[in-house]
């Protein structure tokens, strides 16, 4: 029970990014209609139109005239991540997340991926992110969707692999290898994109610093550690756009000093900070 | 950003560098997972330039095709990945009247009011330009006389986009030669010729408009053509500004021999 | 543009000249089976499809076929091929190709009609083969075997087939697929002419201004013909017309200076339109002269019933089967059969009771004189006949009147001269006798026919439809060379032949195919034996057949190349030679007869058809089958064992040694200078060994052929010997002197004429059924018999509605055919893959605005169900076939789409051909 317990948010966030794919798989090998495409856009039920804001803007960056259909879709997304912590698609929906936690799972037992050499920065994503828009408009197409590792995929999931296997393997080797969370908490303009949507999230990690003892258990497994600054600080909430609410802090927490919660401690402490 | 204060100068540069040559580099790649001249897009699908600019790779289209002609571009091959595209020999488009695959694009990558006469209201399915269905009679066995057709049997539009041309065959003095024909102007592209064509490699096979037909240009009109100069409508007439002045030819060289 | 003699000569040596000089063939390729390089071998050959009859070169290197070529030399074809022919060389080695013998067993490995096929060796099929045979022969006599025989048969299949099941088993339940392709030619041909098959040839096409295709859609059907109308057309286009009489819009169309799309079975009215326009309204076009020489004016009885079941209440039909099936009774009588039925005293809504359905009545003709016969073609004027056959609903009746008016006038205008090209629209039809002879009732009334460019000219549809079923005469009823086992006479001099002991020759017709399949339903057939064809997949009705096949108490062996759906419902398999691992002839639509050599050794363990009748038949001795057999009630064949140990043959001798090993077979020896180099696995065995088979000996198939020819020859269908025929490409029969026959029963071309009639320009000298009664339009008159030698008759037959015909229920006329990629029901053709991959399955071609009516688009899937069962299709809205509104058409070669469980086993009731043309279904949304 107690491993059930402090894995409850993985088994959750398992649970739905595999069911998500699930649903994507099952609208194409076997016609079902709860959710057809894939993560870049998609129909739930026939009728709602989802589509990734980030593959849209850069199509407008590229130039494209887009329908309707699509812009409504990315509104709606925008907005759900808007409110729920724009990187809970980095922890709950992308299937990359799975492989990029395998590959650091495995990075801290056999303590690889820490070499003293960063490859890139915690801040070179959003230079990606930059280039991705600037390159959308130089060449006229979704540049990150021409190369994105995180598309080949999820649409391989559901429409075919191919030599997609090889951008996977690709980001799990550097993961494992090279730079611990590199592609996820580096590189990934995607994740860069909703970690700035997300910085105005309701949903937050509340961190009491009344019950906690410093343990530094949740710095081990936070992808994104540097946010966490404020634990064994101050109370208050963790607020940048970053973090991916993935819960693991709060399952490793021994002292029960992290928990979800809604923007309060956040919006006193940013007023005051900011 | 937090993060961004402590950069120096020189980490800031080194970035900069990197930017550069990353940016250098992806730009390389896409363009070469661009260069998909010889790639046929579904049904609807805009000129290739903007279809690009336009397609988010969700596959809704291959779904929605009944099918299974369609699929989307695995990384690596000739079309960029993720993208939609069919191969004829294998499964050519069968002309759905409904085009499910292009009804059902989010984005207007593939642009219903293209395959429609009022803005894409009520679908004409006989109006998609895939590509154009080109034969090579070198090996079109109909060309050496033997009775084949099997590409005009298969047409969904026969008699308009392939028709047979009758010609007598002076080799045997008692056969005709059957010879299939394709009609750029009714050929919807849609590969079932290709899929049909008997010979070890198809001798009729659908290209992309844009590699399959040659251009005029604009600076004739056909005299015996009512309306042909609708085609040159907007255009200007051959370009105003002369590039080179004639002095600089008859001053320069001389024409006697040393 | 009468041609005189002097021109056509001049014509015919320009055409032959054309025929050596601009065909422009390589030197190499007129050399014959000479070696080449790369170690290949050239060989002549045949098609192995349609009934055109296509000449072939065969590449063959290391025991392999490699390459195929069309013939340059093959007046036919001169090198080309359709996409069949082209891939000849594919056809033996489909992935799935049958090795070896395959038996129901169960876990000891015995016989189990409920256990799974397993691999057996040769022996052991043959020894449980013929187990089975005497059990069912033992309790039913000769009546309870059947054999399903081919008009792919080879023609040495074919007579060793005929010999052994007839001479042997004195049984005459052999008959061949082709009754379902050219039954009613037949019948055509024997009625007007006394003698089976056409009196023209191909190089009609060359000398004709007018090509008439009834039911025939030879663009598909017929490639090579076809390109060689085309090419006629061309030749002179303003003159060349071609008329395309259909009920859908076919590919034919395309090139067709009038497409005339009729009512499904109104041709009957058509043919009596035009000739109602001959003798009514212009009869200065009557050929008077000709009339009056050659012919003789006939009618028959109308009240033949439809070819259905005899017996009222079987069981195992549904009542809503019945609805049709009762029509073999009564019929209560349209609107249409009330005017064309008044000469009987009939009016609309009367009952017709069928009163002539017996065999010898539905044949039975006699002679009605000018007046009566123009009497009979009152009813068909041109309103009349537009009203009723007008096909297409879309179409105004002016419009359609004006097109039957130039059909007339074509036929009728003087110095035009005409083809009637027709296939399976015509014969496979309720009343198919009577249409084929209303074509010749059209062409004898102008006295357009047997002559260059004029005739009516039935076309085959296998390969070897006249050489094997007709000639050989594999037809329950018949014997080789149009004789007959109804007639003593015939019965005699083929026992002479054959070497039997007088009356071993069983006198009663056996059942045709279609009743073979109702006497396997019946219990009365429980052992049967398939040859190169697939009754069960080809054969109307098909659920009744399959059910019979797998729950009764029946042995069902079937010998083929690939697995068919005949094969599944078996009980034993044997694996088949095909056609190139085997010496073997054909002969095609224009009376062409070709041979060739084996090329290659079998596959696997397969062996030729004659190796499995000979190890059969060495299986069954004489006491066995010539003992008493009662066939019915009437007849009781004797036992003739006495007369056959006069003739020296001892009651244990195989059938094998009295009809095959004998001492005339061993005459023919091998090795022959004729088969110098060639592979001749029958005589010699080959490199496999397969059953430790080391060859017969003697050279099986020069036998079979010098002593099948013995029938013909000085009889009027006389063919060369074994060796010309290996020299040449092919020979039309009869073969006199060394010289074939252009056009028969005319004197410039055929020598019988002068043996016949001498001084006649023309003799129809067949000698089928000549004596006739006199009588009028209702029937014979009480008196003697007269023979009318070398006339043709001329038939009135009226138009009678086809038993089945759309309805509330079932709003659709369906028609079933074929298409060009793929050959009858796709045994080989489906395996070849790029013929697969040109037409992978089987479409339901439909109107599109029917379509929408019920809502489906192209490319649904629907059912198509009618009385008798249903299959699910997809639809085709576009394409090679325009369906006018109310009839759909779906071909036949896919086995996933079996649409013969829906079609109708009607047949003519004279033919007894089927109907696959026409039944009525519904469609509804699968």
């Amino acid at each position: 029970m107690t491993s059930l317990r402090t894995n409850r948010y993985l088994i959750a966030r398992r649970l739905v990014q595999t069911a998500v794919m699930v649903l994507l798989i099952g609208g194409n090998l076997w016609g079902w209609t709860v959710l057809r495409g894939n993560l870049s856009s998609s129909v739930v039920l026939g009728t709602v139109p989802l589509a990734d804001p980030f593959a849209v803007i850069q199509l407008l960056a590229a130039g494209g005239l887009l329908a309707t259909d699509v812009l409504i879709g990315a509104a709606i997304t925008l907005a759900f991540y808007a409110l729920l912590g724009g990187r809970v698609f980095c922890s709950w929906v992308c299937p990359m997340n799975m492989v990029t936690d395998l590959a650091n799972r495995l990075g801290r037992r056999f303590k690889t991926g820490t070499g003293s050499r960063r490859v890139f920065g915690r801040s070179a994503r959003y230079f990606i992110l930059g280039l991705a828009l600037v390159l959308s408009a130089i060449m006229g197409v979704a540049a990150f969707e021409a190369i994105s590792p995180i598309g080949m995929l999820q649409r391989g999931l559901v429409f075919g692999m191919g030599a997609g296997w090889l951008a996977v393997t690709a980001v799990f080797l550097f993961d494992l290898l090279i730079q611990r969370n590199g592609f996820c908490g580096h590189v990934c303009p995607l994740g860069a994109f909703y970690a700035l949507v997300g910085r105005t999230a309701l949903v937050r990690i509340d961190h009491d610093h009344e019950k906690c003892t410093s343990c530094m258990d949740c710095l081990k497994v936070c992808p994104e550690n540097q946010i966490l600054e404020l634990v064994g600080q101050a109370s208050g909430s963790v607020l940048d756009g970053v973090c991916t609410n993935c819960g693991r802090c709060i399952e490793v927490c021994p002292d029960a000093a992290l928990s979800f919660s809604h923007r309060k401690h956040a919006m006193s402490l940013e007023s005051g900070g900011s | 950003m937090a993060a961004g204060k402590g950069i120096d100068r020189r980490g800031f540069l080194s970035r900069l560098t990197a930017a550069a040559v990353g940016g250098v580099v992806w730009g390389g790649f896409v363009t070469e997972g661009k260069s998909a001249a010889l790639v046929l897009r579904p049904p609807g699908a805009l000129p290739e330039k903007v279809f690009l600019g336009k397609c988010i790779k969700c596959g809704i289209c291959v779904e929605a095709c009944p099918y299974d002609t369609l699929f989307l571009a695995g990384p690596g091959t000739d079309a960029p990945t993720g993208t939609p595209r069919l191969l004829p020999r294998d499964v050519p488009c069968y002309l759905c009247t409904d085009i499910p695959c292009t009804a059902e694009c989010p984005t207007g990558a593939l642009d219903v009011s293209l395959v429609s006469d009022d803005g894409g209201r009520t679908l004409d399915v006989n109006k998609t330009r895939i590509g154009l269905a080109v034969m090579d009679y070198e090996n079109c066995i109909a060309a050496w006389g033997l009775r084949c057709d099997a590409c005009y049997r298969a047409c969904p539009l026969l008699d308009k986009a392939i028709t047979i041309e009758h010609t007598r065959n002076e080799r045997t003095g008692r056969h005709a030669v059957l010879l299939p024909k394709v009609h750029p102007d009714a050929c919807t592209g849609c590969g079932l010729c290709e899929r049909a064509c008997v010979v070890e490699k198809a001798a009729i096979f659908v290209l992309p408009l844009e590699v399959a037909l040659g251009r005029v240009g604009n600076s004739y009109v056909k005299g015996w053509e009512e309306g042909d100069e609708s085609r040159i409508d907007g255009t200007t007439g051959p370009a105003d500004e002369l590039d080179s002045h004639p002095l600089d030819y008859l001053n320069s060289g001389d024409l006697q021999d040393d | 543009m009468a041609l005189t003699r002097r021109d056509f000569i001049k014509q015919a040596a320009a055409v032959s000249a054309a025929g050596a000089i601009s065909m422009k063939i390589p030197a190499s390729a007129m050399a014959q089976a000479q070696e080449t390089e790369k170690g290949w071998k050239w060989d002549k050959s045949v098609c192995r499809f349609c009934g055109t009859g296509c000449g072939l070169m065969l590449a063959t290197r290391n025991d392999k076929i490699v390459a195929v070529k069309g013939d340059p030399a093959a007046p036919v074809n001169r090198g080309l091929n359709c996409i069949k022919g082209y891939f000849n060389a594919k056809i033996m080695y489909g992935k799935d190709r049958l090795t070896q013998p395959l038996l129901r067993v169960n876990a000891q490995g015995e016989f189990d009609k409920q256990g799974k096929f397993k691999p057996v060796s040769w022996d052991k099929a043959f020894d449980v083969m013929a187990a089975k045979f005497k059990e069912a022969y033992g309790e039913l006599g000769p009546t309870g075997i059947g054999v399903f025989g081919s008009g792919q048969y080879t023609i040495h299949e074919g007579y060793a087939m005929s010999k052994l099941v007839k001479g042997g088993f004195r049984s005459n339940n052999l008959d061949p697929n082709a009754r379902h392709c050219m039954a009613s030619a037949v019948v055509g041909f024997i009625q007007t002419f006394g003698i089976d098959e056409p009196s023209g040839n191909y190089d009609d096409i060359e000398y004709t201004d007018t090509a008439v295709m009834w039911g025939a859609n030879m663009a598909e059907m017929h490639p090579i013909l076809w390109s060689r109308i085309t090419d006629r057309k061309l030749s002179n286009p303003d003159r060349v017309k071609l008329i395309n009489l259909t009920t859908y819009t076919n590919r034919c169309s395309n090139l067709a200076d009038m497409e005339i799309i009729f009512k499904p079975q109104t041709d009957l009215a058509i043919w009596n339109y035009i000739a109602n326009e001959i003798v009514y309204n212009r009869p200065e076009t009557m050929d008077k002269e000709f009339i009056e020489q050659n012919t003789v004016f006939t009618t028959g009885h109308t009240d033949l019933g439809y070819g259905m079941r005899q017996d009222k209440n079987n069981p195992k039909y549904a009542a809503i089967e019945l609805d049709t099936m009762n029509k073999q009774f009564s019929k209560v009588l349209s609107e249409a059969e009330g005017k064309t039925l008044a000469y009987l005293g009939y009016k609309a809504g009367d009952t017709m009771e069928m009163k002539h359905t017996a065999p010898g009545d539905c044949f039975a003709h006699w002679t009605i004189g000018f007046e009566e016969f123009k009497k009979g073609l009152e009813p068909y004027t041109l309103d009349f006949v537009a009203e009723l056959s007008k096909g297409d609903p879309d179409e105004s009746l002016d419009d359609y009147k004006v097109k039957l008016q130039a059909l007339a006038d074509h036929y009728l205008e003087k110095d035009r001269k005409v083809v009637s090209y027709w296939t399976m629209g015509m014969n496979q039809h309720t009343r198919g006798s009577w249409v084929n002879e209303q074509a010749y009732m059209v062409h004898l009334l102008l006295g357009k026919q047997a002559e260059p460019g004029n005739g009516a000219f039935s076309l085959t549809g296998q390969p070897s439809a006249c050489g094997t079923a007709r000639e050989v005469g594999t037809f329950a009823h018949r014997l080789p060379a149009d004789l007959i086992v109804a007639n003593p006479k015939h019965r005699e001099f083929s026992e002479k032949i054959w070497k039997l002991p007088a009356k071993t020759l069983n006198g009663k017709p056996g059942s045709h195919y279609t009743k073979l399949l109702r006497d396997i339903e019946d219990g009365k057939i429980k052992w049967a034996w398939v040859q190169v064809c697939n009754p069960w997949q080809n054969t109307a009705n098909a659920n009744h057949w399959i059910k019979a096949a797998r729950e009764m108490d029946n042995f069902i062996v079937v010998s083929d190349g690939y697995p068919t759906i005949s094969a599944k419902v078996a009980d034993l398999i044997l694996p088949s030679a095909m056609i190139f691992e085997k010496w073997g002839a054909y002969g095609n639509a224009e009376r062409r007869t070709q041979h060739w050599k084996q090329q290659v050794t079998p596959v696997g363990d397969a062996m030729p058809d004659i190796w499995q009748a000979f190890e059969f038949a060495k299986r069954i001795t004489l006491k066995e089958v010539w003992g008493e057999q009662k066939i019915n009630d009437k007849l009781t064949l004797p036992d003739v064992l006495a007369d056959a140990q006069a003739m020296g043959y001892s009651p244990d001798d195989t059938l094998f040694d009295v009809l095959f090993n004998n001492e005339d077979a061993h005459k023919y020896t091998w090795p022959d200078p004729i088969g110098e180099g060639s592979l001749n696995t029958l005589a010699e065995g080959d490199k496999r060994k397969v059953a430790g088979f080391e060859g017969y000996g003697f050279f099986v198939h020069k036998y079979l052929w010098e002593e099948y020819r013995k029938f013909g020859v000085g009889h009027m269908h006389d063919l060369a010997d074994f060796d010309t025929y290996h020299k040449v490409r092919g020979l039309k029969w009869p073969v006199v002197d060394g010289k074939e026959t252009e056009w028969r029963f005319n004197a410039e071309y055929d020598s019988y004429v002068a043996k016949k009639a001498p001084g006649q320009k023309f003799a129809f000298y067949g000698p089928a059924a000549k004596a006739l009664l006199a009588g009028d339009l209702k029937g014979p008159h009480k008196g003697d018999k007269v023979k009318y030698d070398n006339k043709a008759k001329i038939f009135f037959r009226p138009y009678m509605d086809p038993p089945e015909m759309p309805d509330k229920t079932y709003p659709f006329w369906l028609v079933t055919g074929r298409v060009l990629e793929h050959w009858h029901t796709g045994t080989m053709t489906m395996r070849v893959p790029e013929l697969y991959r040109a037409v992978p399955e089987a479409v339901c071609f439909m109107n599109p605005d029917d379509a929408a009516e019920q809502g489906f688009t192209d490319g649904d899937a629907i059912w198509i169900e009618s009385r008798r069962g249903r299959v699910k299709v997809h639809i085709e809205l576009r394409g090679r076939n325009t369906m006018p509104k109310g009839t759909v058409m779906v071909p036949f070669f896919d086995e996933r789409v079996l649409i013969n469980k829906v079609c109708l086993d009607a047949t003519c009731p004279i033919s007894k051909e089927t109907d696959y043309k026409k039944c009525a279904v519904k469609v509804t949304r699968a």
